[in-house]
């Protein structure tokens, strides 16, 4: 029902595409998946802008100075294009995924756990890449992901990235952990002070620590799991969920946690461990031997935009050098744009943040949306998809 | 001076009033309608819009809610072992909540209702309520650092060889005691100070002691006041699903599990907040046995 209007400028699209493809040779993953969304087509050319653009994004990514004067990136924006911005903060990615489904919003800056959701309920449209300028400066490693792209047809464009983190209090374990032992079969050592990330996406950590601890599973990747694989980290959750503390969502509890001593050793976010080390806290945060999970936010462009030429207009200012650099060192993330270091404030925010070291990011399994089809690409299981990690979640939690 | 029967009947406003007054019915349905309407469209009108959505499923795939009629939420409710245990913990919590506030507010709501001189007594009042003017957020952090590690709790208990709680279920009680203490010392305050002071004095005269006056007179006077604080104190820590997100450690209530599923499986998640809502009218039922809800 939602294609009829776009089916015609198919071949146009196909050419462009060819182009952008050679634009973009050097892809990490290949995204063959069991995947498949609703056959749209990406726009071929940008008409004239409409004079709005709905935004759905995370908390600090659409900034027009109205929380803080100084963090304003939207007013030029919209004085460039006239494009009026309407923003809209979700909470969550399920959020995120029920306000596209609604139809009133444009675009939306997608983690991992949301974009293949919204790909293939056909809420989100392929994106011509070509109409996109600055794409080109993107870093590879986050171009044809198997979160933002399938079959090698980007869904987005990407916005920025990070790893969680295993973050430990240097005075209170010792010897400093080298491995996501630390909080899974070890964790018994700081029993009470464990912390993870509180969501069902975390089930993901659990399996890429399988992944190498148990071999015999056979997880190739964490957002694949079949029913077996499945249950294997689900009891290990659970095993872990005795010497948890707490576990956190809000940052700000998590830096309370550390600092006070309530947590000793957990997940983190780059920016919270630097900001936890500001306010005095003695904690080193790193990527265990193992690797780690971690998200890559993508800006999608909802099937049902009534202002896609705004939209295609917004994705390519965000990521344009120095408005990338802006959301980067604001929000605390790697930014997507290679050209973006040049502009940070602080000249080793790249160097902290591992923005231009793309051996760093080969370790990270970026969230992804565990759906039936294995992502992985095996045919003879069903995967567990993630309503069910949602319910497992909670008798973890118990 | 009798107003003049023709300017009556030329303003449109007294023609009005006239017309009110004539119909007691009329007036009674005008002053009922708008209240009424709240109470059986708005309140009742999403009790049940919850309750029939609650027999609906979800796509698994993409979470958008298909209206297919089944019980199988309500089946796996009973049936799940993690939801038994959260709704009995939820329940735990609010009864232990309760008896703790009834504990600590009776001895506040008697010194403030007659052992305070009765000048100071509006006083004592407003301090009470003058936590409810401070931010619920603001509060429930402050117990978060109260109780955290090497925190107000564990330096004041550890002169005595103890420590605090830590995060926890005894955390989400403490916090969730101290937030809703107001609501039931004053109808205790209220129902104690409206006790009157012959009814102590008869019991003094025929020989009861401090402790017979309390179990004979006292209680049985202010009983039903702290079933209708009960009901305060009960259906708020019921619902209450923040305070323990920060002082809970890894606790969940009922209200914590509905969140969490409230984007993704919206029917389960009205499965879920019927729960309450079935506890909240049986625990009414039962309160108003006492005559609790005529002392509201």
């Amino acid at each position: 029902m939602r294609l009829t209007p776009t089916l015609k400028a198919a071949a146009a699209v196909a050419v462009l595409l060819a182009a952008t493809a050679c634009g973009s040779s050097d892809t990490g993953s290949s995204a063959s998946t069991g995947l498949n969304p609703p056959d749209l087509k990406a726009q071929s050319k940008l008409g004239k802008t409409e004079g709005q653009v709905n935004l759905i994004a995370w908390a600090g990514y659409v900034e027009d100075g109205s929380n803080d004067p100084k963090v304003d990136w939207v007013s030029d924006f919209e004085k460039q294009t006239g494009c009026q911005v309407n923003s809209k903060v979700a909470a969550s990615s399920d959020e995120m995924v029920k306000l596209m489904k609604t139809g009133q919003y444009d675009a939306v800056s997608a983690s991992g756990d949301a974009s293949l959701r919204l790909i293939a309920s056909g809420d989100a449209a392929p994106v011509n890449t070509a109409l996109v300028p600055n794409y080109k400066n993107v870093f590879s490693g986050l171009k044809k992901g198997a979160w933002n792209s399938v079959d090698g047809q980007m869904y987005g464009i990407p916005h920025g990235r990070g790893a969680n983190l295993l973050m430990y209090n240097t005075q209170k374990v010792s010897p400093a952990p080298t491995s996501w032992s630390a909080v899974f079969d070890d964790a018994s050592a700081h029993k009470g002070h464990v912390t993870a990330y509180d969501s069902p996406i975390y089930i993901a950590d659990a399996a890429l620590y399988l992944k190498s601890a148990r071999p015999e599973l056979k997880i190739k990747d964490p957002y694949a799991l079949d029913q077996k694989q499945f249950d294997a980290a689900v009891a290990l959750l659970k095993k872990q969920s005795a010497n948890v503390g707490e576990y956190w969502s809000d940052y700000l509890k998590e830096i309370s946690a550390f600092k006070s001593g309530d947590s000793v050793v957990g997940t983190t976010w780059q920016v919270i461990a630097n900001l936890t080390a500001d306010e005095g806290a003695k904690v080193k945060a790193f990527v265990p031997e193992e690797g780690s999970t971690g998200w890559s936010d993508t800006w999608m462009v909802s099937a049902k935009a009534k202002h896609p030429n705004c939209a295609y207009k917004w994705m390519d200012w965000i990521i344009s050098p120095k408005v990338n650099a802006q959301v980067a060192e604001y929000f605390g993330e790697a930014p997507a744009n290679s050209e973006a270091c040049a502009y940070t404030s602080d000249k080793s925010f790249c160097d902290t943040f591992h923005a231009t070291d793309e051996s760093y990011w080969k370790n990270v399994a970026f969230w992804n949306t565990p759906i039936e089809q294995c992502l992985d690409g095996r045919t003879d299981v069903k995967c567990v998809p993630y309503a069910k990690w949602v319910q497992a979640w909670t008798e973890i939690k118990g | 001076m009798t107003s003049l029967p023709q300017t009556a009947g030329r303003s449109p406003v007294r023609r009005l009033a006239g017309t009110l007054h004539r119909r007691p019915r009329l007036r009674l349905s005008l002053l009922l309608t708008a209240p009424l309407l709240w109470l059986a469209v708005l309140y009742l009108g999403s009790l049940a819009v919850l309750f029939v959505s609650a027999f609906w499923t979800t796509n698994s795939f993409t979470s958008e809610v298909v209206k297919v009629w089944s019980a199988d939420n309500f089946h796996q409710l009973l049936t799940t072992p993690v939801y038994r245990q959260v709704i009995l913990r939820s329940v735990g919590v609010a009864l232990a909540v309760t008896l703790l506030c009834a504990v600590i507010a009776f001895p506040v709501a008697f010194y403030t209702a007659r052992i305070a001189k009765p000048e100071r007594r509006p006083l004592l009042v407003v301090a009470i309520l003058t936590p409810l003017w401070a931010s619920y957020l603001v509060k429930v952090y402050a117990w978060r650092l109260i109780l955290s590690q090497d925190g107000l709790a564990d330096w004041a208990l550890k002169p005595l060889g103890l420590s605090g709680p830590g995060y926890g279920l005894t955390a989400a009680v403490i916090a969730l005691t101290y937030l809703w203490l107001p609501y039931m010392i004053l109808p205790i305050h209220t129902a104690l100070e409206q006790l009157p002071a012959n009814l102590l004095d008869a019991s003094a005269d025929l020989g009861a002691r401090a402790g017979r006056t309390f179990r004979s007179v006292v209680l049985p006077m202010v009983l039903p006041s702290v079933a209708a604080g009960s009901v305060f104190t009960f259906s708020l820590s019921l619902g209450d699903y923040i305070t323990v997100q920060i002082v809970g450690g890894k606790t969940q209530l009922i209200g914590n599990v509905v969140y969490s599923n409230i984007e993704l499986n919206l029917p389960m998640a009205a499965a879920l907040g019927t729960v309450p809502v079935v506890v909240i009218v049986v625990y009414l039922l039962a309160m108003r046995r006492t005559g609790a809800l005529s002392s509201l």
